[in-house]
């Protein structure tokens, strides 16, 4: 199954160009020294050999602040990919199977939450968490609002596997609910969530680099939203200063391109039937 | 009664259910913002009051604590004190109360910014432009991009090869960089299209050919990143459809018996477009929505300027009455494709009774058409 995964060249594309980024991410910080803390020149001074990207509106170093901005949209996308995965399969797979009171109660919530806007929920919270909003605080903002849609794909994917026969073999051999779904259920579905990850991570980078331009960003760190949001508010469009938007654009597209491929190709591998 | 008519049933079962979800979203859309202990007279007050001498400020707050429902009053409208002669704070759950009542009847309050103009005035000068951006380019949007996916999936070889790549390309990036980019080179560096606002700035929204001429040049570039996003996303759904209906057993029955291929291809796209159905429904909810970020970009005059100028003047009563709204309208938009695919699709009709509100799983090919739902929500 995995060795299909290697021949497919979308998956490998994609799988370059987000390890790229992430290298990216971990491994500038050690070749270079990120310097956010002062002013090294004047207002959208264009690239130059010291400043490969030029500066912000304050005089920043733009390489630097977009290496730290990558830096927290990953960790957003990721963190907030996890709790919704994490979430979202523990309920799925256990009202999958389970079935009875707790997943009528808890399928009824994730269809409820599932067609209330997300960007909305988070708009709402974000305003009312004015003081505290916390790169990390956003992140599992994000994450406990995406839940429902990974719920509602995993409970469906895991309900159609209580019916095979070998879950049922388990249980006539007298196993208990643990030790069914840990190795008769979630072997079966693992490809599945990990497709559902990585389009939750894309989502997560997306939702934070939204808000984050709406001007509800975390007030602790710069993302490549906040880059952006800056960017806008201080007139870079206006002035011709590229290297104040374009790089992060180019960033957080080449991200969500990246995920977004991995998934499209797996999809492919996984489910033959959409193949010719 | 309703036994014998499965479609009314359908519509009522599926009509309480998202009434039950509008309780549920306005719930929400009242407590969140209320979570932080900012109240908006203390906000106005901050905005006016360094200049007023203290009687004048009190005479002033009770006005607009009284305005924002704040206060308790006896039947005549006059504020109820205590002791000490401060006004009675209403409790938060009579405020709900209130709420709900004036919401319910279209009230949405008075903005804190733009005092005293009302919310529902504010909204109702931006949702037009909103529309006027978000539905044309959505709906044809769409048709654009399931005929061109249908064609890819039929036709394959080079039309195909082209395509998809394109389209997972456009699919996949996120709304505003397609904005930043559209605007920084054909508004600013090539300066063809005007890259910011509505219309001429010289000019008032009136209906005149000029404005009209005016209003849809500045269309242009807005109108191009949306068209492109939706029309990459739909086609890609729209191909692995094809894709997976060109492989099932009746297709390739139709083909043994010698079918003619045109009716072959009409049976085929008329199950394919059932899910893409639910594709539209997705894309038409998150329009208001979506259209935050865009019209940000665009400085384009709708309701996403207006929910960015209240998050940032912290205008809560317009943030709200702009959230319910585009909630509204998201349930709204679902609940209709809800009923159109339960009127085209029987097994969804007669099937099952708890399905969620965006229909049943039934007609869903693995993840090919579900799995962008989250990537939707953000544009």
């Amino acid at each position: 199954m995995f060795r299909g995964l290697w021949r497919s060249v979308g998956f490998l594309f994609g799988c370059a160009l987000f390890f790229g980024t992430l290298l990216l991410a971990l491994l500038a910080p050690a070749f270079m020294t990120l310097d956010v803390g002062r002013r090294v020149g004047l207002a959208y001074m264009p690239p130059s050999r010291e400043h490969w990207l030029g500066t912000d509106h304050l005089g920043l170093d733009m390489l630097s602040l977009l290496v730290l901005g990558l830096r927290s949209s990953l960790y957003v996308g990721l963190l907030a990919g996890s709790v919704a995965t994490v979430v979202g399969t523990l309920i799925g797979v256990y009202g999958g199977y389970k079935g009875g009171l707790l997943d009528d109660v808890l399928t009824v919530l994730t269809n409820l939450f599932l067609v209330i806007p997300t960007l909305i929920v988070l708009i709402l919270l974000s305003g009312s968490l004015e003081e505290g909003r916390s790169l990390t605080l956003i992140a599992l903002l994000i994450g406990s609002t995406t839940w429902t849609w990974s719920a509602r794909a995993v409970r469906a994917q895991s309900s159609s596997l209580r019916a095979r026969d070998h879950v049922a073999l388990a249980r006539i051999n007298g196993y208990g609910t643990l030790h069914i779904v840990l190795l008769h259920i979630l072997p079966y579905l693992l490809s599945y969530i990990f497709m559902v990850f990585i389009l939750q991570t894309a989502s997560g980078i997306l939702t934070e680099a939204s808000i984050s331009m709406l001007g509800l960003g975390p007030y602790d760190s710069i993302s490549l939203g906040t880059i952006l949001n800056e960017a806008i508010r201080n007139e870079a469009l206006g002035d011709g200063a590229w290297w104040a938007f374009v790089p992060a654009t180019v960033l957080v597209t080449v991200i969500a391109f990246s995920l977004y491929i991995i998934n499209t190709a797996m999809e492919s591998v996984f489910n033959p039937r959409l193949r010719k | 009664m309703l036994q014998n008519h499965p479609t009314l049933k359908h519509v009522f079962g599926r009509a309480g259910w998202y009434f039950i979800t509008f309780l549920v979203a306005i719930t929400i859309n009242f407590f969140l913002p209320r979570l932080g202990d900012s109240s908006p007279v203390d906000l106005i007050m901050a905005r006016a009051g360094s200049n007023l001498d203290a009687a004048t400020a009190r005479e002033q707050e009770e006005t607009y604590l009284l305005e924002f429902g704040l206060v308790q009053t006896d039947p005549s409208g006059k504020i109820l004190r205590d002791s000490a002669g401060k006004p009675l704070r209403t409790s938060l759950l009579a405020q709900f109360g209130r709420y709900l009542e004036l919401s319910l009847r279209g009230d949405l309050g008075t903005s804190i910014l733009q005092y005293p103009r009302r919310v529902g005035d504010i909204i109702s000068a931006a949702l037009p432009w909103t529309l006027a951006l978000q539905l044309p380019t959505i709906v044809l949007g769409w048709i654009v991009g399931n005929l061109l996916g249908a064609l890819a999936a039929y036709r394959g070889g080079v039309i195909d090869r082209v395509l998809y790549p394109i389209a997972l390309l456009t699919s996949a990036v996120p709304a505003f960089c397609v904005g930043i980019l559209l605007v920084y080179v054909f508004g600013i560096q090539l300066e063809w299209l005007p890259a910011v606002g509505g219309y001429d700035e010289g000019m008032l929204p009136e209906a005149s050919w000029s404005f009209i001429a005016s209003a849809s040049y500045y269309y242009v570039l807005p109108f191009t990143s949306i068209f492109v996003i939706v029309v990459g996303h739909q086609a890609i759904g729209m191909r692995s459809m094809c894709i997976y209906e060109l492989g099932t057993d009746y297709v390739k029955y139709a083909k043994l018996l010698g079918m003619n291929e045109r009716r072959i291809v009409l049976y085929m796209f008329r199950n394919a477009m059932l899910p893409q159905l639910t594709g539209l429904a997705l894309a038409l909810g998150a329009m208001v929505g979506g259209a935050l970020v865009a019209e940000m970009i665009f400085s384009y005059p709708g309701l996403g300027m207006a929910i960015l100028t209240a998050i940032q003047g912290n205008d809560y009563p317009l943030i709200t009455g702009c959230t319910l709204l585009i909630t509204a309208t998201v349930l709204v938009a679902n609940f209709a494709v809800d009923i159109l695919i339960g009127l085209l699709d029987p097994r969804i009709r007669s099937g099952r009774p708890s399905a969620g509100p965006t229909g049943g799983d039934t007609s869903q090919p693995g993840a090919a058409t579900g799995a962008d739902a989250p990537l939707m929500a953000v544009r």
